[in-house]
């Protein structure tokens, strides 16, 4: 069987439709809704905050702790035993690394800022969603931050070359690769790459670009969010 | 500009092309290996790049399939950072870059995939073969992600299946049966400082990288995992040179396994 339509009718660089918002979690120092498709992620900003144990502080500069958590009915099949596992750990170091490049921490001494990242549903690309949602908590807790980080999916599924996979894609029977990136705004860095699968070097090296155009659009969901809070923070002011 | 004393001092080597143990900047280290070097396990083998030494034991197991493979054998792999490697490691749970190795190489040997795995099915749905790899540090001198992972490939190269009796397995005696393997696998891991590219890096070296980026590949050239690490990024032009060099580097190492079969 040959991959030649995407289940949802998407055209092969589409992305799903994105939804975001900043100031969901009232209680949070900084926190964002991020859906793509059907992979949902809320993440949280606490902090900066004293780190404790005291002996892991820097007094030079803060660290950025982040937690990815599929929440145990999140996934596809079977419950998710809660508790974090390998996979989870993985996850959420390289999301700290994914953000840790435009994160001012010189600014907090001694601190932690940290970064809680919880998907209640997902359909693939959980790993990016969560990235996406957790810049935007940074930005929206007012962390000092370089830039945006927007990251997305692409990989090869078949003989195509695809944008923002779904569970059924890379589930495919056949050669397939998922490729998560992350991308610094306005530097066109990566930083973050993964992949699982099989992929040649010459698609490799086209998949950058895919998910570099790709990101850009994730960037300007990612900016609406944050432009509709300042809107209404400056409505209230007005009406003061 | 880079305050770090230590970086400044590595980058004037590496401006000539110079390593702290006069290697280039892309050359190996000195690479040996040994076969069957635990009488107790199915395979293995003991690795060294250098002064970085790992033993990767095979421990093989009749076991149910996991609900979604009916008929394929299980992997799990795990690469264990003794304390008796680095003044850097203590004894307990896995610390993340135990969790990060171990899934890395497991990726490669899974995605590639090494093994022909609907061949480790003994039974459909009852029973099917386990292949648990540990590869354990013995001496941390840095690259231990393509340590571990050249390691863990030979251990595959080098198992025997046990003599299995009425369905359970009598590990006294092997027989001569190897493991179904499919691809050999290799990863390759490529370093940056600054705008410099380097392999194989000491600990000190490791310690002051930048980012790094694995890139497994199988015997037919294809990548089958990819890793960034590092608290760097990278530029699009940085990818394509690491691709480059891994793509040669890949061929060197498959060079020496070809050489086991």
């Amino acid at each position: 069987m040959s991959f030649d339509k995407r289940i949802d009718g998407r055209g092969f660089l589409d992305l799903r439709p994105m939804d975001a918002r900043v100031g969901v979690i009232e209680k949070a120092d900084g926190s964002a809704y991020f859906k793509m498709g059907d992979t949902v992620a809320y993440a949280a900003v606490y902090g900066p905050r004293e780190l404790v144990p005291r002996f892991k502080q820097n007094p030079k500069k803060g660290i950025l702790r982040c937690n990815y958590n599929m929440l145990p009915f999140s996934g596809v099949g079977e419950r998710i035993r809660p508790g974090g596992n390998r996979r989870s750990k993985e996850i959420s170091m390289v999301t700290e690394k994914a953000l840790l490049p435009v994160v001012l921490l010189d600014h907090f001494p001694n601190s932690v800022v940290d970064v809680f990242i919880e998907l209640p549903q997902t359909d693939a690309g959980s790993r990016c969603a969560g990235i996406t949602a957790a810049a935007l908590a940074l930005a929206d807790a007012g962390i000092p931050m370089k830039d945006l980080v927007s990251a997305v999916a692409v990989g090869k599924v078949d003989d195509k070359l695809v944008v923002d996979l779904r569970y059924e894609e890379e589930a495919f029977e056949g050669e397939v690769s998922d490729i998560p990136f992350a991308f610094i705004h306005n530097t066109g860095e990566v930083s973050l790459l993964q992949m699982d699968g099989i992929v040649d070097d010459e698609n490799l090296i086209k998949l950058v670009d895919l998910a570099r155009n790709a990101a850009l659009k994730v960037y300007e969901v990612q900016k609406e969010a944050l432009l509709e809070k300042f809107k209404k923070a400056g409505d209230s002011n007005e009406r003061k | 500009m880079r305050g770090n004393d230590e970086v400044q001092h590595v980058l004037k080597y590496f401006e000539n092309n110079v390593r702290y143990d006069n290697r280039g900047l892309t050359d190996y280290r000195d690479i040996s290996y040994d076969l069957d070097v635990v009488k107790t396990a199915e395979g293995s083998a003991s690795v060294k790049f250098g002064q970085t030494q790992v033993i990767a034991g095979v421990k093989l197991s009749i076991d149910e399939p996991y609900p979604d493979t009916p008929n394929k054998g299980n992997l799990m792999v795990e690469v264990s950072l003794s304390p008796l490697a680095s003044e850097n490691y203590l004894p307990g749970p896995p610390d993340m870059d135990a969790v990060e190795f171990s899934r890395v190489v497991d990726r490669g040997l899974r995605e590639a995939p090494a093994l022909d795995f609907e061949k480790l099915c003994i039974e459909e749905g009852e029973a099917v073969w386990n292949v648990s790899i540990d590869i354990v540090v013995i001496n941390d001198d840095g690259n231990l992600i393509d340590v571990a992972g050249f390691a863990a490939m030979l251990a595959l190269l080098n198992a025997r299946f046990p003599k299995v009796v009425d369905g359970k397995v009598d590990y006294h005696e092997l027989t001569d049966k190897k493991l179904p393997i499919k691809h050999l696998v290799i990863p390759t891991t490529i370093f940056k400082i600054d705008k410099y590219f380097f392999i194989d890096p000491i600990s000190e070296e490791f310690e002051l990288s930048e980012a790094r980026l694995t890139l497994t590949r199988r015997d037919d050239g294809k990548i089958c995992a990819i890793q960034k690490g590092g608290n760097f990024p990278l530029k699009k032009e940085d990818i394509v040179q690491m691709l480059a060099i891994s793509k040669e580097k890949f061929q060197y190492l498959l060079k020496i396994l070809k050489e086991v079969n």
